[in-house]
């Protein structure tokens, strides 16, 4: 048996921080055979990244390897320095990042950047260097490549600039790429394009490569063999068969549920263990809507634009029946966030109206619908759970501030009671009330927010992304918990999102929006299942399905 | 394409792009300019005191006489039309006449200006050539002797008045050490002056052949600016060191370490470059202090320049030289703006898409 | 919870003994602005002509001027009048900087690109020389000092309020705010303000040893302040006369009593920026 291209054995990775020394990374212990992709799998502070670069030697200043070692054939690479090191980067081995834009040189052409890498390690001319850098955005599929030479990173796409970013990686053909959640950010149908190529060119090159995500289903996709990690420990390694079929460790387990595929129901995304008295209630048959009645929320030719530009939202119609919940779909620059705004009356429409209830409320200006009585029906929950509070508020403050100005509560035990049992209905501990934001986990802090948004008793929520920015497991739970409210309290919910398993998942109806324009709207599972427009196709393709994805590497093995 | 082709498309691109973005911010400072010329007219004009009886040589003057200065003045016409009338000598280019010293403004102005803009420019090239250097240094090694000293240096540096460090400088050099000039005006009273071609001094010597008199002036010059770069080294040094400090933290320093560019490579190309953005901006912001600066070093050192001649006419409410003054420095202002403009756009291909 | 932050706040000082140190100089300097005219040693304006331009000494820790006045005496008395011109300045241009800053930053759109060109022109002016017309103009007296400096001040507060509302203004506990039923203007008196207040604070105190050179380069040069009043700016300008005849301590000690000023609102200023972000430690 010959040995393995990167062997890590036993590594230990200390930050030194403001509250003292925390160790990131505890004893991992993995290796990594020529040619082959791995996939290591963690949710945020798992140490995932920071094995990556400490195996690179890219950690930052405050972070140290305190044990352990990284044999990269058979060399440490940990005790390496000066010019082995250098030779190392590049050459031997090299990274590909998260944020493909911030990752290039702002100010530099992306083809002097990708000849920069090629003139270190290649006693070449720069004429030289610049042929074979051409050759490289060839190679990367970047159209027109004469003419990007010369672009600036703020000229391309994010989907581009990781395109670059992959050139610049293999531009020395190392023996080991590390991709650090190389599509995380970018739009789903970039993400299978660029993966596809990363893909493509690691097995053409015959490049071992380690990547690096949060997302169980793109690992699965891409990778023979799956690491997951759990707080700084590698917990279990397994083929994504095996791992998906028969997960072992408890966390994995855990991990496993939580990551929604193409037919998981809200009700499966947490263990047995974890589920409680959910079941019962999704049991509950929903309440039959009286043949005749009005729809909550009316949407009529909405459109929206700003300054002089072309329009964020066309012609946008939509309805809302009480306790429906509809999932909005679509790219970054959709205008699906606009539309929510607008929905939410929060920014004013150029032209159209809604209706809520039976009563137009489209011509009421943003500035003063504070006063209207239909602020307290129409609430939102926000994107970023760090970001959606304020952090002068306590978490008590901040589901109290909607109560005192749209319900007129005082300060005193009413309030607190009513604040109590917002808490307690998102499940909330009471005893974290009292703290500040940045006290809180983000988990926390986005039950805090839906707290907030459902404390008025509203009958339309609009969600804006509220799980973007959690990790797998924490958004199982949140969006188990909207589903529970939702039937609770015969809710509209009006889903806002990129992540189609999840609106697939929590919508009955699904709209797909596109540059401003409905494409596509229906029922969810027939839209998922049965696409009509190309559009719509391409979304639901490029989402990594487990599933057909294990059966692949079953075949393949 | 062959690499030359892309390179000079690139750089016509850029320029052009520049060229166009200098060109909008220039038109969009003239109402600037405008409002600069009509806010320093109205404030001399309710200036206290009448101007009329102080040239009428004191208040025992005869009512007649005043009668006659103030119409030589033009003072007895109503403020739009005196604001006429300045607005269409000013485009003239006629400033006025100064009380003080008989003459045109403008021709005092001319032969002041160079001496104050000697003095300014050869404080900024002091600060530049010192600062950029020490923000670099300390932001390669945070946290080292040499940063923390940086850090000490700037912290007293932006304390100490311009006005006082020249004194201490003029204090040491002058009278302890005895090795700078007695600290009055541009040369001492034995050097004979060169044939004026650019005004500068430093160059008029040089081209006179005179390494003497350049050295004269050269001793004479250098503790004013001495005096006027203490004070803007520290910012300079400041944001050199913290922008330098963001470069090389940020992620596109992080990929050109990850494929092994050569350590003067990344700190040169990729993290100073970058880093010298904001530098140059906050150059801009600091050529202006310098120029306000003059006003305080000129009179210290009784350098005749435009600032300490404008404070002179300021005193005695002699109006005409000090609109003039104002009117250059916001002259001076928009081309400084305007050479900012160009230098950041040629730096940073980003902003042709602002 | 004021337990916590005043243990949060002993946790930073000791991390920062600087910090400290320049807390303790603001709180002496307050103290000397107030009581100083009681426990200074000599009249500050009665001149002795016999002991005139005396070095510093036991009897005269500063040594005496022209007129036989003792120095040290005048730095103590002058303190009022320094911080009080620079404190009145600053917090006047706070205000009006905070408010409008604030105003214009959420608003965005044209008001708040017209106003922000507005004081990127102005603070790219020499801005003393803008500060040397308006007193000239307004008339020689403290009060057009203060106006003065205050002018010159309020462009850099308006655009840093109008950043720091900017990046927050499409927030989502802002929006939050609204959807709960905020109008627009006490979004942002009630919620943005006092959430870019510690920033701002940290801008005062750094504006404040701006203001004191300021306010001293003016006197020096013969605005605003007249002699025989006490004020460090003056004093030196006084003793600029004597100093080719090595009197050094004319100019040395009222020059030493502006640094040691600016220098402590400086350094509070810096430690408080990095209590509130350690990222922006330069």
């Amino acid at each position: 048996m010959t040995q393995p291209l990167l062997k890590i054995d036993n590594l230990h990775v200390t930050f030194s921080t403001r509250r003292g020394l925390v160790e990131a990374v505890r004893g991992v212990t993995l290796a990594v055979e020529p040619g082959e992709m791995l996939g290591l799998v963690g949710e945020s502070g798992s140490g995932k990244s920071v094995t990556g670069f400490a195996t690179t030697r890219l950690l930052d200043a405050a972070g140290r390897v305190t044990a352990g070692e990284i044999l990269f054939r058979g060399q440490d690479v940990t005790k390496l320095s000066g010019d082995d090191l250098r030779h190392l980067h590049g050459a031997a081995m090299s990274m590909i990042f998260q944020n493909p834009r911030s990752a290039l040189n702002p100010i530099r052409a992306v083809g002097q950047q990708i000849a920069d890498a090629i003139l270190t390690h290649k006693r070449i001319s720069k004429q030289a260097a610049h042929a074979e850098a051409l050759e490289l955005l060839r190679a990367v599929q970047i159209r027109d490549p004469e003419r990007r030479m010369a672009a600036y990173p703020h000229e391309l796409s994010g989907g581009m600039c990781q395109r670059v970013m992959i050139a610049i990686a293999i531009s020395c053909n190392p023996a080991l790429l590390i991709a650090d959640e190389p599509t995380t950010g970018l739009d789903v149908t970039t993400q299978k394009v660029v993966m596809d190529l990363l893909a493509d060119i690691a097995a053409a090159r015959g490049m071992a490569t380690i990547l690096i995500t949060h997302d169980l289903g793109l690992a699965a996709r891409y990778c023979r063999r799956i690491v997951v990690m759990e707080r700084g420990r590698l917990v279990e390694e397994a083929a994504p068969t095996t791992l998906f079929n028969h997960p072992r460790h408890p966390y994995t387990k855990r991990l496993v549920a939580a990551s929604p595929t193409a037919h998981s129901r809200i009700e499966d995304l947490v263990t047995e263990e974890e589920r409680g008295p959910y079941a019962e209630i999704v049991r509950k048959p929903k309440l039959p809507q009286a043949p005749g009645t009005p729809p909550l929320l009316v949407v009529q030719k909405l459109a929206k634009r700003f300054d002089q530009g072309a329009a964020a939202v066309a012609d946008f119609s939509m309805t809302i029946a009480a306790g429906e919940s509809v999932g909005l779909v679509g790219e970054s620059g959709s205008g699906k966030s606009t539309t929510s705004r607008m929905i939410c009356r929060l920014i004013d429409p150029s032209e159209g109206d809604i209706v809520f209830d039976g009563q137009s409320i489209g011509h009421v200006p943003s500035r003063d619908f504070h006063r209207s009585p239909f602020r307290k029906d129409i609430q939102m929950v926000f994107q970023d759970p760090n970001e959606s509070l304020n952090p002068r508020f306590t978490a008590h403050d901040c589901i109290a501030h909607p109560l005192k100005r749209l319900v007129g509560l005082r300060e005193g035990d009413a309030l607190r009671q009513r604040v109590e049992e917002c808490a307690q209905r998102v499940g909330l501990p009471l005893d974290l009330l009292p703290r500040f934001p940045h006290q809180l986990s983000g988990g926390q802090k986005a039950r805090v927010g839906i707290a907030r948004a459902i404390a008025c008793r509203p009958r339309l929520l609009v969600l804006d992304e509220p799980t973007a920015a959690l990790d797998v497991s924490v958004q199982a739970v949140v969006l188990q918990l909207l589903d529970r409210l939702r039937r609770e309290d015969n809710l509209a919910l009006l889903f806002v999102s990129h992540d189609l398993n999840v609106v697939r998942m929590l919508c009955e109806r699904t709209i797909v929006l596109r540059n401003g324009v409905i494409v596509e709207e229906g029922d969810s599972r027939a839209l998922f299942d049965n696409p009509k427009t190309d559009y719509t196709r391409e979304l639901v393709e490029a989402i990594p399905h487990i599933e057909i994805e294990t059966k692949l590497a079953a075949a393949a093995l | 394409m062959n690499q030359q082709q892309v390179i000079g498309r690139t750089v016509r691109g850029t320029l052009g792009a520049t060229m166009a973005r200098a060109g909008r911010r220039f038109l969009s400072s003239l109402p600037a300019l405008f409002g600069v010329l009509v806010f320093t007219f109205l404030l001399m004009r309710v200036l206290p005191g009448d101007p009329a009886v102080f040239f009428a040589s004191g208040p025992n003057a005869s009512k007649e006489d005043v009668e006659l200065i103030r119409k030589q003045m033009g003072l007895d016409k109503s403020m739009p039309e005196q604001l006429a009338l300045y607005l269409y000598d000013v485009g003239r280019g006629n400033l006025g006449r100064s009380m003080m010293t008989g003459q045109s403004v403008t021709k005092d102005l001319r032969e002041r200006l160079p001496a104050s803009l000697e003095l300014t420019f050869t404080a900024l090239l002091i600060a530049l050539v010192s600062a950029i250097p020490l923000g670099v240094l300390a932001a390669l090694k945070p946290g080292s002797i040499i940063d923390h000293g940086v850090r000490l240096f700037c912290a007293l540096g932006v304390c100490v008045p311009t006005f006082v460090s020249g004194l201490l400088l003029i204090y040491v050099f002058y009278y302890l050490l005895g090795l700078a000039p007695d600290p009055t005006g541009r040369v001492d009273v034995f050097t004979s002056l060169p044939p004026s071609r650019t005004g500068f001094l430093m160059i008029d010597f040089l081209l006179a052949g005179d390494i003497e008199g350049w050295w004269a002036a050269l001793k004479q010059l250098i503790l004013p600016a001495m005096s006027m770069a203490l004070f803007v080294i520290a910012p300079l040094a400041r944001i050199t060191r913290a922008s330098m400090l963001v470069s090389l933290g940020s992620d596109f320093v992080r990929t050109a370490r990850s494929v092994g560019l050569s350590r003067r490579h990344v700190v040169v190309t990729y993290a100073l470059r970058n880093a010298i953005l904001p530098v140059i901006t906050i150059a801009g912001i600091v050529f202006s202090t310098m120029l306000g600066a003059n006003v305080l070093v000129e009179k210290v050192f009784s350098w005749p320049g435009v600032a300490s001649y404008a404070l002179d006419a300021l005193l005695s409410s002699d109006y005409a030289p000090v609109q003039g003054f104002v009117l250059l420095m916001a002259s001076l202002f928009v081309l400084v703006n305007l050479t900012v403009d160009v230098c950041y756009g040629i730096a940073d291909p980003r902003v042709s898409i602002e | 919870m004021t337990s916590t932050a005043l243990r949060h706040s002993i946790w930073i000082l000791r991390g920062n003994p600087l910090t400290g140190v320049a807390a303790a100089g603001v709180l002496s300097l307050i103290f000397i602005a107030i009581f100083g005219p009681w426990i200074v040693p000599y009249d500050p304006i009665a001149s002795n002509v016999s002991q005139a331009l005396l070095p510093p000494s036991a009897e005269h820790l500063a040594g005496t001027d022209q007129l036989g006045r003792d120095v040290f005496s005048r730095l103590i008395v002058a303190a009022r009048l320094d911080l009080a011109i620079a404190v009145s300045a600053v917090s006047l241009s706070f205000v009006l900087g905070a408010v409008v800053g604030s105003f214009c930053g959420y608003a965005a759109g044209r008001l708040d690109r017209t106003v922000g060109r507005f004081v990127d022109v102005m603070m790219a002016f020499p801005l003393f020389v803008l500060a040397m017309a308006m007193v000239a103009a307004l008339g020689n007296r403290v009060e057009n000092i203060i106006i003065a400096t205050a002018v010159i001040n309020l462009p850099f507060y308006i655009r840093f309020a109008r950043a720091e509302v900017n990046v927050r203004r499409n927030l989502g506990w802002v929006e939050a705010a609204r959807s709960s039923g905020e109008s627009h203007i006490s979004v942002v008196l009630r919620f943005l303000l006092p959430n870019i207040l510690p920033a701002m604070a940290v801008q005062m105190s750094l504006n404040l040893g701006w203001a004191i050179l300021n306010a001293a380069g003016l006197s020096f040069i013969g605005l605003g302040v007249k002699p025989p009043t006490p004020e460090w700016g003056i004093m030196v300008a006084e003793g600029a006369r004597f100093i080719s005849t090595g009197r050094w301590w004319l100019v040395a000690f009222p020059g030493l009593a502006l640094m040691l000023a600016v220098l402590c609102f400086n350094l509070l200023g810096d430690g408080m920026r990095d209590i509130l972000d350690p990222r922006m430690r330069t």
